[in-house]
């Protein structure tokens, strides 16, 4: 994306909620805006709407845990396929309590991102149609993705690690 | 599909009518994978559907996080695994973009080759499986000849021919042999006559098209609110490709049409894939051509850092093997960042994005896997239609378990 897009994108956040804006940055030359949390899905509504956006396509959503900040963010990124722009929404949840409202509202494609996002950090979606695990099992007690969670599971009992050569 | 409305019996009242449950899948031929869903039926005809996805999720994205970045090209194989190549050229792309690494032209044009048989690949196994769904076998047979002279040049280029791990973060790691070159020539030479036989037995059959026209449709819109794209994004009308929107790897200097559809039924995906394969072949021909304008010889950029040495180098040179030491221990430095980097997969935009911290691993990756996000309309899509329908629809969709799970 050209910089003029991205400042004309700018602009369209800045319109009506500019005080929701912390921070705006372009790595690889991808605007990137990091957003308070609690009116995301507004702010993604006023992008699909605004006759000069068009942010239409849902590309992407996912979560990141941040350990050292002891947040988890969830990044939405959207596309406008009449304008080629792209932009990426991020929004910072604290980790113990990751609460955000839900995107399927605008994007049916938002079910199952959501739910993946749920099953692998445990970020409730507030007003999701049927938030549940999606990849892992049903009774699966831990949020496997989270950075405290080494690659093999520690919860498990029935892998006998001298087997393995290991102690 | 016609007469589709459920069968409303004046003696049964509404709340004493009783539904059937039907289990299509995990285990079934006609799926295709490892996929289940619950169907809703009255009579023959779907209610509504509950799919079940994970049987074989595999944790890529946390396994990713613990691998260095050159380690991961094998994991990017499993997930379309029909079309491994275009994963694995997409995953390096993804950390050039990182490292800012620029590929010598002809190394671009290698890569389009490849990427586009693996396309044609895809397209091939998606294709003849609808019409092995609807009952024609000969075809199936008749084009996985082809499939099979492609998966021989993968052989000739990297060794394997599934879970292909096709070049390396630079370039590829060898040149393309006289032998892998001859292959090339005679598959696209002898492509089309094997593809039109292919194309004559379904494309225009009334029997085919009388049991895939309407089946399965979606809207162009509803098809933009569920994020479908590639094939079956076009076939419901949009011309959205990745290769023509974003281009990479130097596609913005072929000349190649985007077949669209109208109704987005299983007969347009089918003739969406069907068109696309002819293109694919003419981009094919014209990076052949765009080749020979190349200096030879070159197959990856100089960065000795990234990329492993060849193997008599590392015996007989000391720095040779202090960057195989260090490549292979994951000491190479990378810089902090986040990159999106996404290529037209056999499915769609298939999307990388990572978020490197600087350390030998990446922080984050998530695949954007067009499969996991299109596959939730498959209960819109088929409600209200019959139980076969439903099987073409999922076969036309090209629903591949890997991609879907990761």
């Amino acid at each position: 994306m050209e910089g003029s897009a991205q400042e004309k994108t700018i602009g369209i956040l800045k319109e009506k909620y500019e005080d929701q804006i912390l921070h705006i940055d372009t790595p690889y030359d991808f605007l990137t805006v990091s957003l308070k949390a609690e009116k995301i899905i507004e702010i993604i509504q006023h992008l699909y709407h605004h006759p000069e956006g068009k942010f239409q396509y849902l590309t992407t959503l996912c979560g990141i845990h941040y350990p050292d900040l002891q947040q988890i963010a969830v990044m939405y990124q959207v596309h406008s396929l009449t304008t080629n722009n792209r932009v990426r929404l991020k929004v910072f949840l604290p980790e113990a309590n990751p609460v955000v409202p839900t995107l399927t509202t605008v994007f049916s494609a938002a079910n199952w991102l959501e739910r993946e996002t749920y099953d692998y950090f445990g970020v409730i979606f507030q007003g999701h149609p049927n938030l549940k695990r999606i990849l892992n099992v049903d009774d699966m007690i831990i949020f496997p993705m989270r950075k405290e969670y080494p690659l093999e599971d520690q919860t498990r009992e029935d892998k006998n690690d001298s087997m393995f050569g290991r102690e | 599909m016609q007469d589709n409305q459920p069968a409303t019996d004046a003696l049964i009242k509404p709340e004493e009518k009783q539904y059937s449950y039907l289990n299509l899948g995990p285990a079934h031929p006609a799926t295709h994978g490892i996929f289940q869903n619950v169907l809703k039926m009255d009579g023959e005809i779907i209610i509504d559907s509950e799919p079940t996805v994970g049987y074989i999720h595999r944790a890529f994205e946390k396994l990713a996080e613990r691998r260095p970045f050159y380690q991961i090209t094998p994991i990017t194989d499993r997930l379309n695994y029909c079309s491994s190549p275009i994963n694995n050229m997409g995953w390096h792309m993804t950390v050039e973009k990182l490292l800012g690494i620029e590929i010598p032209k002809r190394v671009q044009y290698m890569r389009v080759i490849i990427m586009e048989l693996a396309r044609l690949a895809d397209h091939i196994i998606c294709n003849t499986i609808i019409g092995q769904d609807t009952g024609a076998t000969t075809g199936f047979l008749y084009l996985f000849q082809m499939r099979e002279r492609i998966y021989e040049i993968y052989e000739e280029i990297c060794g394997a021919r599934l879970t292909t791990n096709i070049g390396r973060i630079g370039g590829l790691e060898r040149d393309f042999s006289p032998k892998c070159w001859d292959k090339i020539n005679k598959f696209v030479a002898d492509f089309p006559a094997k593809f039109t036989e292919f194309s004559n037995l379904l494309e225009r059959n009334r029997i085919f098209m009388d049991r895939t026209i309407n089946c399965g449709p979606i809207t162009a819109e509803r098809a933009l609110n569920y994020s479908f794209s590639g094939p079956n994004l076009r076939a419901a009308g949009v011309d959205y490709d990745v290769r023509a929107m974003n281009p990479y790897s130097s596609y913005e200097e072929f000349d190649f049409i985007i077949p669209v559809g109208t109704n987005g039924d299983t007969y347009d995906r089918f003739m969406v894939r069907q068109e696309e394969m002819w293109q694919s072949l003419s981009i094919i021909k014209q990076a052949i051509e765009k080749i020979k304008k190349e200096p030879a010889g070159v197959y990856s950029a100089k960065v000795p850092e990234y990329c492993l040495p060849p193997k008599e180098e590392v015996y007989n040179d000391m720095e040779a093997l202090i960057y195989h030491f260090k490549i292979v221990m994951g000491e190479t430095e990378v810089p902090k960042g986040e990159v999106y980097h996404c290529v037209e997969g056999g499915n769609g935009e298939l999307g990388f994005y990572l978020i490197s911290d600087g350390g030998r691993t990446p922080f984050r990756l998530q695949f954007r896997r067009p499969c996991f996000i299109y596959y939730q309309a498959y209960p819109e899509m088929i409600r209200g239609s019959m139980l076969s329908d439903a099987v073409i629809t999922m076969s036309s969709m090209n629903v591949i378990a890997g991609e879907l799970d990761a």
